[in-house]
């Protein structure tokens, strides 16, 4: 087994991810399947590999140097809110954060 | 049925006022009113938007003045790119009364070319699935084949092309996600190289992997949409300035001489024997092209699936921390800050994106990045170094897009790594970043299509497509 219940209590803990009792359940049995097979990665020997990091070449990419530093339009700030679940103009509204 | 129209059609049927784009967006917007209730192809319609574009379209046909590439032309966009004042979803309820206030580059750039937006089409729940059974809003059905499955995770923007109901759509694929659907519904569907066409407005996934791409009838409609929306946008710091060739000019080159790969690896177990049949007939229409077909080896082709699924759900892991309900989106309240995050995004994500943000989250978490993440990434290098090694051999690879046809609506789903299993031929083209265009190859009983994929090196679009339209001449798609 690679991964254990309260691995993926603590997993859902770092995601902020509210889970049942079966999803927890459920999960763990599929992702322990998932990692056994990824487990054969490990069938090759990689220790002399460089990891992929980008997927372009220095000579794809476009961004080898900043862009100008020019003002454009921007979305409106009214705009976005209005997209909020609690805006409070100009201001998101959020649950307490700071408990006295 | 009527016919499907294509891009020539509609620039002939414009030009000879034989049709106004009003009335072509009307015609499709009724088809969509037919076949839609049944399909699920379409979350939201853009009605208004569609018919001002029509307007401006045909008071340019009036007034005589030169036509734009995709004048007129009715599109379908998948629900993961953002539509200024239409609603975008991912497919998922954390979005469900998003309204995004800008468009995707992708989106301006064909609306800018004269294409007429008719709506956004269904998905996969943020993109992540391979027979679209994974959006909140229900699954699409296959418009060939009704009990089964379109693909995923464009599966809406697959049957909206298959059936009629659109000229051509966008989709996006991270690691199969236009092909495969593409496949699955018979159409000629393609994702360009990495940083070929800008993501910006596109609703992250997996930010190394994720690319915008068209579906359309045939090879030169497909041509003409990447024509449109390729390029650099300094809005995407990954799209690059390598430049775009004149597609339609490419694809009209004959293809005789051109060494094709076939690599071994990918006709091993799992593969459908039916759909190996067709992918043989097609391989003997490109000889009969005059291409030289090569047996190649890709060793690493086996172990894609373990490094994307790594790398993947790592990159969405993270990508997704946004939906928090406080900017947008879902909110379920609670008194305290964390718990309403916890409680939004427990009640607002389902259960394939849950799975993923486990996985991710674990494979990236201390103690196993190594063994996981930056293992990942290593096999990703051996298996982008398959490609570049293959390419110094030959001009382009042929394999086929799935092992499977499309399967019956609910046969995989309780079994996720079967599901994920769907897309070994697909994810390997991803990882490395290289074209990669499914184009059909027969229908299995005369009614599940099979498609034939092309892959190409970085940048290679134009020796894809002509490959693509060479094979489509020659009958490829009724092998």
């Amino acid at each position: 087994m690679k991964i254990s219940r309260e691995d993926v209590v603590r997993v859902a803990e770092l995601a902020y991810l509210d889970l049942s009792d079966g999803e927890l359940e459920t999960y763990r049995k599929q992702v322990d399947e998932i990692l056994e097979y990824i487990g054969k990665l490990n069938e090759l020997d990689t220790t002399f590999v460089a990891p992929m990091a980008q997927v372009l070449t220095d000579d794809q990419t476009a961004d080898a140097t900043l862009r100008e530093d020019v003002e454009v339009p921007c979305h409106g700030a009214a705009e976005l809110l209005k997209q909020a679940p609690d805006p409070e103009p100009p201001y998101f509204r959020v649950p307490k954060v700071i408990e006295r | 049925m009527a016919t499907n129209w294509t891009i020539d059609g509609v620039k002939e049927a414009l030009a000879a006022k034989k049709i106004s784009a009003r009335e072509l967006a009307a015609e499709h917007y009724s088809r969509i009113a037919a076949r839609n209730p049944q399909l699920n192809a379409f979350l939201a319609l853009s009605e208004e938007r569609a018919y001002a574009q029509a307007d401006r379209v045909d008071a340019l046909v009036a007034a005589r003045k030169s036509l734009p590439p995709l004048a007129g032309v009715p599109i379908a966009i998948k629900d993961v790119l953002s539509t200024r004042g239409v609603p975008t979803t991912c497919g998922s309820k954390i979005l469900e009364h998003y309204v995004p206030p800008y468009d995707a580059t992708a989106v301006e750039r064909l609306e800018a070319a004269g294409a007429i937006l008719l709506g956004k089409t269904n998905c996969d729940e943020f993109a992540m699935g391979s027979s679209n059974e994974n959006s909140a809003y229900g699954p699409v059905l296959n418009p060939e084949a009704t009990d089964r499955i379109p693909g995923g995770s464009s599966g809406g923007s697959a049957a909206a092309v298959a059936a009629g109901l659109a000229v051509a759509a966008l989709g996006t694929d991270t690691g199969g996600s236009i092909r495969q659907p593409g496949a699955m519904c018979g159409v000629p569907a393609m994702m360009g190289s990495y940083g070929r066409v800008s993501r910006y407005g596109l609703i992250a996934f997996a930010s190394s992997l994720d690319r915008v791409g068209p579906f359309a009838n045939n090879a030169r409609d497909v041509a003409t949409v990447l024509q449109v929306i390729a390029g650099r946008d300094p809005n995407d710091s990954t799209s690059t300035t390598v430049p775009v060739p004149d597609y339609a000019a490419e694809i009209a080159k004959p293809v005789a001489g051109l060494r094709i790969g076939i690599p071994r690896e990918y006709f091993g177990a799992g593969m459908d024997g039916e759909v190996r049949k067709k992918i043989e007939a097609g391989i003997e229409v490109l000889k009969k092209l005059g291409c030289k077909t090569v047996e190649i080896h890709m060793p690493h082709t086996d172990y894609a699936i373990a490094v994307y699924y790594i790398i993947a759900t790592a990159e969405a892991s993270s990508n997704l921390a946004r939906y928090d309900g406080v900017r947008y989106g879902l909110r379920v309240n609670d008194d305290s800050l964390l718990a309403m995050y916890r409680k939004t995004r427990g009640a607002g994500f389902g259960a394939e994106v849950k799975r993923r943000i486990v996985l991710g989250t674990y494979v990236l978490s201390a103690g196993y990045y190594d063994a996981y993440y930056l293992k990942g990434q290593k096999v990703r290098a051996l298996i982008a170094q398959d490609f570049h090694r293959a390419f110094a051999q030959v001009d382009a690879i042929v394999t086929p897009t799935s092992p499977v046809p499309a399967f019956k609506l609910g046969e995989r789903t309780n079994d996720p790594l079967q599901m994920y299993l769907a897309d070994i031929y697909t994810v390997t083209g991803s990882l490395a970043g290289i074209p990669g265009i499914s184009v059909p190859c027969g229908k299995i009983c005369g009614k599940l299509p099979v498609g034939l994929q092309i892959f190409g090196p970085a940048f290679g679009e134009a020796r894809v497509l002509q490959l693509a339209h060479a094979f489509e001449q020659a009958g490829g798609a009724s092998v």
